[in-house]
């Protein structure tokens, strides 16, 4: 019998349902990992996206790096935040508090006082 | 006859990296971290392996899920770190051992585990972080990079990563020239990079692991993924790697050293040194 594991909350496990859904998504985010890709994407953000098969929805959560978004519709966390690297640059805990929605000092704090 | 001297367990963060090339060691914030990993600098300066195994895996450096191995293993010359997205850090190749590569190859196939084998291997984070907190200035080993696919579900079970320490145990013993071989299992502790469940972190789970791992570590391959899961974060299921390292060991090992931090970045940071 596959495991189950729906029942953890807030966690969307990779599996064959989410790399189905968010394979385009994942692919564009992996294609980042090259530089010439890096470079055509800063050119021309557009042109660039128009080069995977992205949903709206996808299109719109990239095009405002709305992470939390990228990864409800299939994005994997590994590859989608390759796409910090084209901005200002993020840790793995400012895209960890961007996707909770707080200031990164909040967050921290936040996830300090959660340890179990 | 090749031998098994020991074997490391630890995290590989990658902001630990970014603080290793920025130098940022002694600094107030990075020197509790990086010092923990002294006594295991130590006992590898004392143990002089010649080749390290590490099993490890890619974060999208050179894998992807268009063809995904569930394992693979490294058999070429050298292996260049690999560019996630910000460009290859300023490391040196890491230096192979194609020849105890394709043995290790041969031998888990005898085992009927059934390997990617790749001539061609960029590694990152996952390998480099342990590599750069083990031997900080140079790489004096030659390594076999075993990657495991800890990103897309299904992932092994940790009894099958542990089956596979015991055959690569098997073949290391059966390898005829005289080296001394020490296996390093990387990934976890603790942590969720994302959902709404974004920063969980369990001291409790970490340190039974720990616990289990040095004692009754076939306790540790009865957990399920989901249970990893639950129980330490989503990506924690990295830590099914460290059983792999385990099972390479004596079913009884002299623990060298245990060092904990959480939280280090957005994970907890573990490190078990054992000695065969």
């Amino acid at each position: 019998m596959p495991e189950t594991y729906d029942d953890i909350a807030g966690t969307y496990v990779y599996d064959g349902r989410m790399a189905r859904k968010g394979y385009a998504l994942s692919k564009m985010a992996m294609s980042l990992a090259k530089k010439e890709n890096r470079e055509a994407f800063a050119r021309d953000e557009d042109a660039y996206l128009d080069r995977y098969k992205l949903t709206a929805e996808q299109r719109a959560a990239v095009k405002a790096r709305d992470y939390a978004k990228m990864i409800a519709l299939g994005g994997n966390i590994y590859y989608v935040f390759k796409l910090t690297a084209l901005t200002s640059g993020m840790k793995m805990s400012e895209l960890g508090a961007t996707q909770a929605g707080m200031p990164h000092e909040d967050f921290l704090e936040k996830i300090r006082k959660g340890i179990v | 006859m090749a031998r098994v001297v020991g074997g490391i367990g630890t995290s590989h963060i990658p902001q630990v990296g970014v603080a290793y090339d920025r130098k940022l060691q002694e600094t107030p914030e990075w020197k509790p971290f990086f010092d923990g990993y002294l006594p295991a600098q130590a006992w590898l300066e004392r143990m002089q392996p010649d080749v390290a195994v590490v099993v490890y895996n890619d974060h999208g450096a050179d894998l992807f899920i268009d063809k995904m191995p569930t394992f693979a293993v490294g058999v070429a010359d050298s292996y260049p770190p690999g560019d996630e997205g910000w460009g290859a850090r300023p490391l040196p190749d890491a230096q192979g051992d194609p020849d105890l590569s394709w043995h290790i190859v041969e031998s888990l196939v005898e085992s009927e585990f059934d390997p990617m084998i790749a001539q061609e291997l960029a590694v990152d984070h996952g390998f480099l972080v342990p590599m750069n907190l083990l031997w900080p200035k140079a790489w004096p080993v030659r390594v076999v990079p075993i990657a495991v696919n800890v990103l897309q579900h299904p992932v092994p079970t940790a009894a099958r990563c542990w089956k596979l320490g015991k055959a690569l145990r098997s073949a290391i013993d059966a390898y005829g020239k005289d080296q001394k071989v020490v296996i390093i299992g990387t990934g976890g502790m603790s942590h969720q990079l994302h959902g709404e469940r974004v920063g969980f972190l369990s001291r409790t789970f970490d340190n039974y692991f720990l616990d289990k791992l040095e004692t009754a570590p076939q306790d540790l391959t009865q957990i399920t993924r989901r249970d990893y899961m639950d129980k330490a974060g989503a990506e924690a299921v990295e830590l099914i790697m460290w059983l792999t390292m385990r099972g390479a060991l004596d079913a009884e090992v002299k623990r060298v050293h245990r060092f904990y931090m959480t939280p280090v970045s957005l994970s907890s940071a573990g490190l078990v040194v054992f000695e065969n």
